[in-house]
């Protein structure tokens, strides 16, 4: 039996202080979504050509890291390693903050964001927005009876484990279904690709974990608690061949785009030719975000540094920030393929490259998501006991 | 009957009945949108003072476009849509764009030739597929539009378009036309001028355009109506569909790309 001894936060001033600064990016996220509400997105870099932007970069990070960071819970109950059930509450309540920060992102860049209750009873079920919003609230529910099995007292281990399955299995699903808002894009030629699905899923377990060990970072680092050196260790292990998988599905998904000629343009320009998105892709994805993280975490070094493993953590979510711009924006940058074999102009950018210069109202956005989900993680750690008290090795 | 059509019956009897006590610039000024139910509401109407062609049984309203007729310094079809139903294009790249000229060049030959492009009305829409709230819609008829009542601007039916047909309002609106309200944050695009259709104009401001410059380069009508016009133009002369290979079953088609 699990014999963690588990204790809310206290106030400290350092808590306090990021509670502080959390707060001004959650408000000033507030601020700018009146703001645009207001006068309209016009006032963001989005166009008639580049309709998803920023905002959805953010949002779509949070979700997939959302399912990701559960799995630290699953790993500890579904497969029974002991060393991570300690942590496993902190996993399931860092699950439900970081999708509440995605989907507010995301609800609050809508055109029309008081029209939300449509959403809720006017559903169309051919669409995967709406499966995800089925798949969204279900996680939420689904994780918080799982967190509720896990903190109650008398509960049997079946019921937790049983729990545990089906919150695994459904964070599968929601992010086959993330991953299939763009995978089922018929359109567009960077999208249309049944690998999206399982990219994202390996993007989630990878964002996942990586914040999830950020988190420990930060809550160790404002209150007495420590992240044990031995699942410090081991899921520095994890996150390397997460980002290894990651890796190796982008291969695949390339690779495989080559070799069709239709997808040549797209791929030329994502891969050789895109400017920023190119160098995103290279650079911030591949090296960055990618086989850097992968020599730290799996190099000796790893196994004694916390620095070094926190540093790696931060270079994936970075990366998996530079993957979602190109996979979201990269794809709609690239022109439509309407009159296939010709040069095609018009007064509506068909045939150029879109343009698409976001804004720091974009990125306030953003950021305010982030910082929501943060405060969401502290406020639970706070009230709820949360956090191994002596998460010993 | 489901369609969302007829659950709006209440609100096209409503905006009928405002427009009669003479309050309709009061009503489009208060609350843009409301108006818009004149699109679905034909069989509500029928049988009254309007004409009962607007849901005609079994049609699929749709055009046919000849290249090889539509000059490349022409585009008097834009000009009427954009005066017909309200919009405005001034370069921007956030400006609305429910009709477009493109021109076209054989990367191989080097041949050039112009046409329009507008929603094509597929059968199969990925638009109303992927719209989480069923905004967009498919009328009985084939016109495919947006309910800018329910439409949230999630925009993911731009993301699902393939030809580009569609427009995000990304500002404030004014001097909007009653047949055709237009909404902060939602999303448009072209309608088939489906006001015209259910009014029983049997025509369209574009076509009615291209045909005013005589160069009679579009054709609108019934394709399911084996005497009509355009029906017996599809099974005469070769057109083709737009990225046929998605087989999505336009309603529009072209000749001589």
């Amino acid at each position: 039996m699990d014999r963690t001894s588990y204790r809310e936060l206290r106030f400290t001033p350092r808590f306090w202080g990021l509670v502080v600064i959390l707060g001004a990016f959650v408000a000033a996220a507030g601020g700018i979504v009146l703001y645009v509400e207001h006068y309209g997105h016009i006032v963001t870099g989005m166009n008639n050509q580049i309709v998803w932007g920023v905002p959805h970069v953010f949002a779509i990070f949070l979700i997939v890291a959302a399912s990701g960071a559960l799995n630290i819970s699953s790993i500890g109950t579904v497969f029974g390693k002991k060393d991570y059930k300690p942590v496993g509450r902190l996993s399931n309540l860092l699950a439900v903050a970081l999708l509440i920060g995605g989907l507010a992102v995301l609800v609050l860049d809508l055109g029309r964001p008081d029209r939300l209750v449509m959403a809720m009873y006017t559903y169309n079920f051919t669409s995967i927005f709406a499966w995800n919003i089925l798949l969204y609230s279900g996680f939420i529910g689904i994780v918080a009876l799982y967190l509720y099995t896990q903190m109650a007292r008398g509960v049997p281990e079946i019921a937790q484990k049983s729990a545990g399955m089906l919150a695994f299995v459904w964070r599968l699903a929601l992010t086959t279904g993330t991953g299939s808002i763009f995978g089922w894009l018929v359109a567009r030629q960077a999208y249309d690709a049944a690998i999206m699905a399982p990219l994202f899923i390996a993007m989630s377990f990878s964002f996942g974990m990586a914040v999830f060990m950020l988190v420990m970072f930060m809550t160790t680092g404002i209150s007495t608690r420590q992240f044990p050196v031995a699942l410090r260790t081991r899921q520095a292990r994890l996150l390397g061949i997460f980002v290894a998988v990651v890796l190796y599905f982008t291969a695949v998904q390339h690779l495989s785009a080559i070799y069709v000629a239709e997808h040549a343009g797209v791929e030329r320009f994502i891969l050789l030719e895109g400017g920023i998105y190119t160098l995103l892709f290279w650079g911030g994805q591949v090296l960055i975000g990618g086989i850097i993280p992968m020599i730290i975490l799996f190099s000796k070094q790893a196994a004694t540094s916390g620095r070094l493993v926190g540093l790696a953590a931060g270079m994936i979510v970075l990366g998996g920030f530079a993957q979602l711009y190109v996979i979201i924006i990269g794809g709609q940058a690239y022109p439509l393929e309407i009159f296939p074999g010709f040069e095609v102009s018009s007064s509506f950018s068909d045939g150029v490259i879109n343009a698409y210069t976001p804004t720091m109202l974009e990125f306030g956005l953003g950021i305010g998501g982030v910082a929501l989900a943060l405060l969401l993680a502290l406020g639970g750690m706070k009230i709820l006991r949360i956090m191994p008290d002596n998460a010993t090795e | 009957m489901t369609s969302p059509l007829h659950k709006e019956k209440g609100a096209e009897l409503s905006r009928r009945d405002i427009l009669k006590s003479g309050a309709a610039l009061a009503t489009v000024t208060l609350a843009p949108g409301v108006t818009l139910m004149a699109f679905g509401g034909k069989k509500a109407a029928a049988g009254e003072d309007m004409p009962a062609d607007g849901l005609k049984p079994g049609a699929r309203w749709g055009l046919l476009i000849d290249a090889a007729k539509c000059p490349e310094d022409c585009s008097a079809c834009v000009s009427a849509c954009s005066a017909e139903l309200g919009w405005e294009n001034n370069g921007l790249e956030t400006d609305p764009q429910w009709i477009r000229k493109v021109t076209l060049r054989d990367k191989e030959t080097g041949r050039t030739n112009s046409l329009p492009v507008m929603c094509q009305h597929c059968e199969s829409p990925p638009c109303v597929d992927v719209c989480p709230t069923g905004a967009s819609f498919k009328r009985e008829d084939g016109i495919v539009l947006v309910n800018r009542h329910t439409c949230i601007g999630c925009r993911y039916c731009m993301m699902a378009c393939p030809f580009k047909a569609r427009s995000f309002v990304f500002a404030p609106v004014s001097d909007q036309k009653s047949i055709a309200p237009r909404g902060i944050g939602t999303v448009e695009g072209c309608t088939l001028c489906v006001h015209k259709i259910d009014r029983g104009d049997g025509t369209t401001a574009c076509v009615e355009a291209c045909t005013a410059t005589g160069n009679n380069a579009m054709m609108f009508g019934d394709l399911n109506d084996p005497e009509s016009e355009i029906a017996i133009a599809v099974a005469t002369y070769a057109s083709v569909e737009l990225r046929a290979d998605l087989g999505l079953n336009l309603g529009v088609r072209y000749q001589n790309i």
